[in-house]
């Protein structure tokens, strides 16, 4: 595995050898009248050009927020930001908002989950696409206007040079997704943040679209970052996992290695309470108990401990008192969790992946 | 699987897990609600001062299916096939343009509305969104107890043990009767709209996506508790839902539709594990599957081309082909009709076969009485073996055989 594995991204030079996108300790807080909500609260990770990172939780466990610190979108807000975000070296949130808007769609640039609000109603999408380029090349209209519409061309927009001038209203779900994926690479982006791109798409459709990142991706040779509560499209999509709860990454690895040999309770709550099209029908969904917890005021510990079913197999009430650290686990270097269970992959063969997979188990031994 | 084989791991459990068998539609059932060739169209009016009517969105267009007392039917497909606007016709909230809904043998497709209140107690329905389908004014008590009021079911005084009752039934703190929708989570709300669909202890619940809103760990919580429900009350489900794993899982018996029309329907094998349709073929495979981790990169799938046509304006035929990748001349000139290919299979298409073993020749033609491009054969006649009649028959079609008969 690559360099995008290894155990908590120390602090280097920037240089070459460095991943693209390095995110390092980060911390968003917001004030608020009832306290500090702690969006995002010390989180690490990397993402290499080429590869793709998956990032899965809950509504509320920061997945959303701490991409948005990517893009600089808490610039002059009241939000509390800290630790480091470098892309290519550069530390975005040093930067000034006028340095971060030349920044903002060249390097980096966001696909949004509803394309319907994230694209302007009164500009045809032709208007918007030329604009995105404009910001950042110096070029005339007719130019920009003949890469809007070689991109909506790229991107599967049938009839493109008429296509150019509709209005987002004019295009179907998949139609209007597939158009801002062409306005998020007009400018030839190193990192592309992707945030559920396809949760709000039809399963035939989110097929197409997810076909479409993963050609072009490979055709830029971007840096991806699918932020997503479905695991099959992680499983399909990604190098690298990232499971996110209350704030924190819980679980970072491989993608084959956090789905095949979980080991953090979470994530197997995660993998436990999906069905899937081919599994056993007479298997009860096991739901994680309780719900996602506050981030006003997360709980002590380990915030996953109030819903964790497996924590009177820690000793004492390390649990609740003591934050585990995200650290490699028993099975490599490169698959880190954050949990006090001593044998983790032991439990999960033997009470989770019968519950989950019982085909899998003889496979497995 | 018995109650007490299970009854011992049930304290280290979460949840209280009752023996857990596939939910099975009870055998000898009585049909409990049949719809026949069920149509909604939406008129589309013009622009301008006089608006006139310049087309029909064809929403709903000739379904017939059956659910059976204390079963559970399931209705997958895309937005804009008519699965939604179905249920809504199952429980009156629309008139239908045409059909027949015979709910315990009587038809209620044009019981007009002042008459439609007994009808009500019968069958509820589970909204999709938990936060705009509870009216932020009104507290949890009086969201669930107003069905009782309205309907006297109760005296007043028992209104509220009653309501308290439903609480403690979907999972809730019963004293929590006083607070409001907005200080309770999404899956908790979802909750709250299961209880007032239960109070008054309805036969048919119509649930439309009830889980799509909710985060995936809260899913299962609530798919859980509505199965405790109906094998608790007995209720009958029609479970509407576009994520085709939680459907199989909840479902025994599937239809698959697309812009208005049933494609496929059977039961949970049939569907899931012997499509005939390519459009279900199709759906299946663009699932993405958490097993492909062990892989890695994507699984093999069938491509479909472009978007769902306009239901304004739908295809001549088989409303699929336009993107069917084994659409031939038949398929633009005549509708494949929903025939009976097992004990509890039917499937709409001139083609149907096992994913790569479609036939080459339309099996349909013989009994539509048409040649093999869909022109008029004039030395055929339609056969009579073809009904939209909801159920299954006893003889069906065997597609190996390619003849009617018996099992």
């Amino acid at each position: 595995m690559s360099a995008t594995t290894q155990s908590g991204p120390a602090p280097r030079q920037a240089g070459t050898s460095e991943p693209l996108l390095v995110v390092e300790d980060l911390k968003v807080h917001f004030p608020t009248s009832d306290g500090v909500v702690k969006a995002v609260d010390g989180l690490s990770y990397s993402v290499e050009r080429g590869k793709t990172l998956g990032i899965v939780g809950e509504s509320g466990s920061g997945k959303s927020v701490s991409s948005s610190a990517i893009m600089g979108l808490f610039h002059g807000s009241n939000a509390q930001l800290g630790g480091q975000i470098r892309v290519d070296g550069t530390d975005v949130l040093q930067l000034s908002e006028k340095e971060m808007r030349g920044l903002r769609g060249r390097e980096v640039s966001m696909i949004f989950q509803d394309p319907l609000s994230a694209l302007h109603p009164y500009y045809t999408v032709g208007a918007q696409i030329v604009e995105a380029y404009r910001v950042h090349h110096d070029v005339s209209k007719k130019v920009a206007r003949k890469r809007a519409i070689e991109m909506l061309d790229r991107v599967g927009i049938p009839q493109p040079d008429q296509r150019v001038d509709s209005y987002p209203h004019q295009f179907s779900g998949g139609m209007r997704q597939r158009a801002m994926i062409a306005m998020g690479l007009v400018n030839d982006p190193s990192l592309l943040i992707a945030d559920e791109p396809t949760t709000a798409l039809d399963v035939t459709v989110q097929a197409q679209i997810l076909d479409l990142l993963q050609d072009l991706q490979r055709e830029f040779n971007s840096a991806v970052i699918i932020i997503t509560h479905d695991l099959g499209v992680v499983a399909e999509m990604t190098d690298d996992t990232l499971v996110m709860y209350a704030g924190r990454g819980v679980e970072y690895g491989p993608t084959k290695e956090i789905l095949t040999h979980p080991e953090m309770p979470y994530t197997w709550g995660l993998l436990s309470s999906v069905p899937d099209v081919v599994g056993d029908t007479s298997a009860k969904l096991i739901p994680i108990p309780g719900n996602p917890p506050s981030l006003l005021n997360a709980p002590s510990g380990c915030a996953f401990h109030p819903r964790c079913t497996h924590r009177d197999k820690v000793p004492g009430d390390l649990c609740t008192t003591t934050l585990p650290e995200l650290v490699p686990g028993n099975r490599s270097m490169g698959h880190l969790k954050r949990c006090h269970l001593a044998d983790p992959e032991a439990i999960y063969q033997t009470e989770i992946l019968p519950e989950i997979a019982p085909d899998l188990v003889d496979e497995e031994r | 699987m018995s109650t007490t084989e299970n009854g011992d791991q049930v304290a280290t459990r979460p949840e209280p897990v009752a023996a857990h068998a596939a939910s099975e539609n009870p055998e000898d059932a009585r049909t409990l609600l049949s719809v026949e060739n069920l149509k909604m169209y939406f008129p589309v009016k013009s622009s301008g001062l006089i608006h006139r009517k310049v087309g029909d969105v064809q929403a709903v267009d000739g379904v017939s299916f059956e659910v059976k007392a204390g079963g559970s039917l399931g209705l997958v497909g895309e937005s804009g096939c008519g699965k939604s606007t179905t249920g809504r016709l199952i429980t009156r909230l629309y008139e239908p343009t045409a059909g027949h809904i015979r709910f315990e043998g009587e038809d209620i497709a044009s019981v007009p509305e002042r008459k439609l209140k007994p009808l009500r107690r019968e069958i509820q329905m589970i909204f999709q969104d938990p936060y705009t389908s509870l009216n932020p004014r009104h507290t949890v008590g009086s969201i669930i107890g107003t069905p009782l009021r309205i309907h006297n079911v109760v005296p007043e005084k028992q209104v509220l043990p009653r309501v308290k009752e439903l609480l403690e039934i979907v999972g809730l703190n019963p004293e929590h009767y006083n607070r409001f929708p907005n200080e309770f989570s999404g899956g908790q709300r979802q909750r709250i709209g299961i209880a007032r669909a239960l109070t008054l202890n309805p036969k048919l619940l119509v649930a439309d996506e009830p889980v799509s809103a909710l985060d995936v760990s809260i899913q299962a919580q609530v798919i859980n508790l509505l199965q405790d429900i109906q094998r608790e009350f007995g209720v009958a489900f029609l479970f509407i839902a576009h994520d085709l794993a939680i459907v199989r899982h909840f479902c025994p018996e599937v239809a698959v539709m697309y812009l208005g029309k049933i494609v496929e329907i059977g039961d949970r094998d049939s569907i899931y594990n012997q499509p005939r349709h390519p459009y279900t073929q199709a759906l299946l495979s663009a699932v993405p599957d958490v097993k492909q981790a062990a892989v890695g990169g994507r699984r093999e799938r069938i491509q479909l081309e472009g978007d769902v046509p306009s239901p304004i304006n739908p295809p001549s035929g088989c409303r699929f082909r336009t993107r069917c990748p084994i659409a031939q001349d038949i398929c633009a000139r005549l509708e494949p009709p929903l025939l009976q290919i097992g004990k509890k299979h039917k499937v709409a298409c001139h083609f149907p076969g096992a994913l790569g073993q479609h036939p080459n020749e339309p099996l349909t033609a013989g009994m539509l009485g048409v040649d093999h491009q869909g022109n008029p054969d004039p030395g055929a006649s339609p056969s009579p073996d073809l009904t939209d009649k909801p159920g299954y028959d006893d003889t069906w079609f065997d597609l190996d055989t390619r003849t009617f008969g018996r099992a």
